[in-house]
C-alpha cells in the first residue's frame, strides 16, 4: 500500500477523479453510445447515400440527397402538419390538464377516486386509446356523429376529410386560412385523440406541481385580500410555471414522437393531411420503396429541430418561469 | 377598539379536540402571548382568530363586531406566519404592496405606505430583491412589512421568530416589542419559547392538550403557576417538584417531602388544610434554593451529581432522598461533582399543589 501510493500522486488530481469516475458512467456510456450515439452517426451516413430497398447496393450522392429532401414541397407540408399538430395538441391538453388538476387537488372525501379518473388515460396503451376513437369518429357508428346529429349538426367525415387544401398542395397561411372554412378533421381528429392520452399524464405532473405550493401562501393571500382569481393568477400560477413549462416542453417531445394512434387512425391521409414528420418517415424508410437515406435525413431533421425548440423554449420561457 | 374574545371556542378535528373551552379576552392594543408546548392547540386558536380555520362550537369577536362568520379578509388584521409565507416569485416591494393592490388603493398610495413600511423596518434597500435572496432576519422584515403596511387593529403571529438563529432572535424580540408600541395594535403572540413569551408579553395565556392552563402576567404565571403542568412548564431550569405530605413539626402545620420537614407559613398552612388533600407535590424554584439562608429554613442533603456552569451562574443537580433536585447558584461557589452538602429553602418560597387533581395549594 505504501508503494502504490506515491505511484498514484504521479497522475494530477483531474485525470485521477476522471479514472475513479470511469466505471462509475461506463454502463450508461454503454447504453447512450449502442442506443443513441451509434445510430445518430449511422443516420449522417446513411444521409449521404441512395440505395435499393435491401441496401444490397448503395451509391454516395453526398449533399444532394440532404438537399433534395429538405427543400421538397412534401417535407415543408410535413412541417407544416406536425407543427399544427404540437399546437393542436399542447395547448389544449396543458389547459385541460391544469383544469383537472386544480380540480383534484381539493382537500374533499373520495377525491382519490377523481384523481385516477383523471389520470386514468396514462394507464392506456396508445394502440388501445386510438381503436378507442377510431370507433368513436367513425363516421356511421361513431358516437360523436350521434351527439351532433341530435342537436341537428350534419354528420362529420372525421378521419377522411383533410379539408380545403389537401390535393392543392397548399400550405402555410393558406392552410391556416382555410380552417376557418374547411377544417382539416383528420389533424383534427388524430389531435384530439392525442388530447385525450395526454391528459392524464399533464394531470399529473400539473398535480404534483400543485401540491408543492405550500398552503401558508394561499391563507396569506386570503387574508391579504385576495378572491379565488387573484389566488390563482397571483399565486397558483407563478408557482406552477416551471412545471407547466417542464409539461409543454413534454408535450412537445410527445406530439413530435406521436405515431401509433396516426398510423391506427389516418395512415397519415388523406392526402397527407395528417402525415407529421416521425410518420413521414416511417412511410420514406419502412414503406416501399424503402428510402432508407432519405428516412435518414428527414429524422436528423427532426433531431435538429427538436434541439431547436427546446433550446429556444428554454430561452424564451425559461427566463420567465419563477425556480425557487 | 380592538380586543379580540374567544368565547367558548372547541375546535375537534376528526374525534380529537385541538382547542377546548376556550374563553379568553384580549386587551385592545395589548401584547399578549399564547404559549405551550408543540400540539397544545395555541396555533389552530390563532388561526381561528385569523379565519383560516373555522371554530367547531363557540365565537370569536374583534372589536365590538362579532366575525366568527367573516372571512379572513374583512377581519381586520394581519397574520404573521412561522415559515414567513413570503411569495417567492415576487419582489419584496410586491410582497409588502400586495395587501394594498387586493384591496384596490391607488398606485401612489401603495407606493407610499410601502416605502413608510420599508423604512420603518429598515428594508428600504431591499425593496427590489427576491425573498429567494434575503437571509432569515431580513425576511423576518419582509413578512413584517407586509402585515404593518395595511395598518390592521390586530396582528396575529404564529413563531414568528423560531426560525431566526438566537442572536437575530433577541434582536427582532427587541424590535417587535418596539414596533407594537409604535403601532399601538393588539398583538397574539404564539410561541413555546417561554423566554419570549416571558419578556414580550404584556400577558401570558398557558395552554396544553387544547385547554387553557392559566392567562396573566408572565410575574404571576411565574410565582403562582395555578397547575403542575403551569409549574413545570414555566422557568428553566423548571420547579424542583418533590412528592410530599402533611404533617406536623413542633405543633406547627408543615410538610414533609424527601424526608425534609418543611414548616409553612400560616396562611399556606391554613389552605393546605382547608384544600383537605393528602397527598401533595412540593414546589420550589431553583433559584430559591441556596446554600445557606438566614431565617429559619428546611435543608435538603444531598450529593452533588452534575454541575453546569453557564459562566454567569451554575445549575447544580443533587440526589437527595429518592429524588434530585436542581439549584440555581451563583458561579463563584466552589462546587465539586460527588461533594455532599446542603441546600436550604425558605418556607415562603415553598409551593403545594394537591397531587390528585394537580391544582395549586395556596394563595
Amino acid at each position: 500500500m505504501s508503494a502504490a501510493a506515491p505511484a498514484r500522486r504521479l497522475l494530477p488530481r483531474p485525470v485521477r477523479e476522471f479514472l475513479v469516475a470511469l466505471p462509475f458512467l461506463l454502463p450508461s456510456m454503454v447504453l447512450f453510445g449502442a442506443f443513441v450515439f451509434y445510430p445518430l452517426g449511422k443516420s449522417v451516413y446513411l444521409g449521404f447515400f441512395i440505395s435499393n430497398p435491401f441496401r444490397t447496393r448503395q451509391i454516395y450522392v453526398g449533399f444532394e440527397q440532404y438537399r433534395d429532401v429538405l427543400a421538397s414541397s412534401d417535407f415543408v407540408s410535413t412541417l407544416v402538419v406536425t407543427g399544427t399538430f404540437t399546437l393542436y395538441t399542447v395547448v389544449p391538453a396543458l389547459a385541460i390538464g391544469t383544469f383537472l388538476a386544480i380540480i383534484a387537488n381539493q382537500k374533499l372525501p373520495g377525491i382519490v377516486i377523481f384523481r385516477t379518473i383523471f389520470s386514468s388515460t396514462l394507464a392506456a396503451s396508445v394502440a388501445i386509446s386510438a381503436v378507442l376513437w377510431l370507433v368513436l369518429l367513425h363516421p356511421s357508428i361513431g358516437v360523436l356523429n350521434d351527439m351532433l346529429g341530435a342537436v341537428g349538426i350534419p354528420a362529420v367525415n372525421w378521419l377522411d376529410d383533410g379539408g380545403w387544401a389537401v390535393g392543392e398542395r397548399a400550405t402555410g397561411w393558406d392552410l391556416f386560412a382555410a380552417w376557418f372554412i374547411d377544417p382539416n378533421w383528420a389533424l383534427i381528429s388524430v389531435s384530439l385523440a392525442t388530447v385525450w392520452m395526454n391528459i392524464g399524464l399533464f394531470t399529473i405532473i400539473v398535480l404534483a406541481g400543485l401540491q408543492t405550493i405550500p398552503d401558508e401562501l394561499y391563507e396569506s393571500a386570503r387574508i391579504d385580500g385576495a378572491g379565488r382569481w387573484s389566488e390563482f393568477w397571483h399565486v397558483t400560477l407563478p408557482m406552477l410555471s416551471p412545471t407547466l413549462f417542464f409539461a409543454s416542453v413534454v408535450g412537445m417531445i410527445f406530439a413530435f414522437q406521436s405515431f401509433g394512434q396516426i398510423q391506427i387512425l389516418t395512415q397519415g391521409g388523406p392526402a397527407d393531411a395528417s402525415n407529421v414528420l416521425l410518420y413521414s418517415i416511417y412511410q420514406t424508410g419502412f414503406e416501399p420503396p424503402f428510402r432508407v437515406g432519405a428516412a435518414s435525413v428527414q429524422a436528423l431533421a427532426l433531431f435538429v429541430i427538436m434541439l431547436g425548440l427546446t433550446l429556444a423554449q428554454f430561452r424564451l420561457v425559461g427566463g420567465k418561469v419563477f425556480y425557487r | 377598539m380592538a380586543r379580540v374574545f374567544f368565547e367558548g371556542i372547541n375546535k375537534r378535528f376528526g374525534d380529537a379536540y385541538a382547542v377546548r373551552d376556550l374563553t379568553l379576552e384580549v386587551q385592545d392594543e395589548e401584547f399578549f402571548v399564547l404559549l405551550g408546548p408543540s400540539g397544545c392547540g395555541k396555533t389552530t386558536a390563532l388561526r381561528i382568530a385569523a379565519g383560516l380555520e373555522e371554530p367547531s362550537e363557540g365565537d370569536i369577536h374583534i372589536g365590538d363586531r362579532l366575525v366568527t362568520e367573516v372571512p379572513a379578509k374583512d377581519r381586520d388584521l394581519a397574520m404573521v406566519f412561522q415559515s414567513y409565507a413570503l411569495y417567492p416569485h415576487m419582489s419584496v416591494y410586491n410582497n409588502i404592496a400586495f395587501g394594498l393592490r387586493m384591496r384596490k388603493h391607488s398606485k401612489g398610495e401603495i407606493d407610499r405606505l410601502v416605502r413608510d413600511a420599508a423604512a420603518t423596518l429598515g428594508i428600504d434597500e431591499l425593496l427590489k430583491r427576491k425573498p429567494g435572496q434575503l437571509s432569515g432576519g431580513q425576511r423576518q422584515r419582509v413578512a413584517l412589512g407586509r402585515a404593518i403596511v395595511r395598518r390592521p387593529q390586530v396582528f396575529l403571529m404564529d413563531e414568528p421568530l423560531s426560525n431566526l438563529d438566537s442572536k437575530m432572535r433577541v434582536q427582532m424580540r427587541a424590535e417587535l416589542i418596539r414596533l407594537h408600541r409604535e403601532l399601538g395594535a393588539t398583538f397574539i403572540y404564539v410561541t413555546h419559547d417561554q423566554v419570549e413569551a416571558m419578556t414580550m408579553g404584556a400577558r401570558v395565556a398557558v395552554l396544553n392538550e387544547g385547554r387553557l392552563q392559566q392567562a396573566g402576567s408572565p410575574q404571576e404565571v411565574y410565582d403562582r403557576p395555578e397547575n403542575l403542568f403551569v409549574a413545570e412548564f414555566i422557568g428553566s431550569p423548571a420547579m424542583n417538584l418533590l412528592d410530599a405530605e402533611p404533617v406536623q413539626v413542633d405543633g406547627k402545620a408543615g410538610v414533609r417531602a424527601a424526608g425534609v420537614d418543611v414548616t409553612l407559613p400560616d396562611a399556606l398552612a391554613k389552605q393546605l388544610e382547608a384544600s383537605g388533600a393528602s397527598a401533595l407535590v412540593m414546589g420550589v424554584r431553583p433559584e430559591h434554593l441556596d446554600l445557606s439562608v438566614k431565617e429559619p429554613a428546611a435543608a435538603f442533603k444531598g450529593k452533588v451529581d452534575l454541575v453546569e456552569s453557564l459562566g454567569s451562574e451554575q445549575h447544580v443537580t443533587v440526589a437527595i432522598e429518592g429524588a434530585s433536585v436542581i439549584a440555581r447558584l451563583a458561579a463563584s461557589e466552589k462546587i465539586e461533582h460527588g461533594t455532599t452538602f446542603q441546600l436550604a429553602v425558605a418556607p415562603h418560597h415553598v409551593q403545594l399543589f394537591n397531587a390528585s387533581t394537580k391544582e395549586r395549594i395556596g394563595p
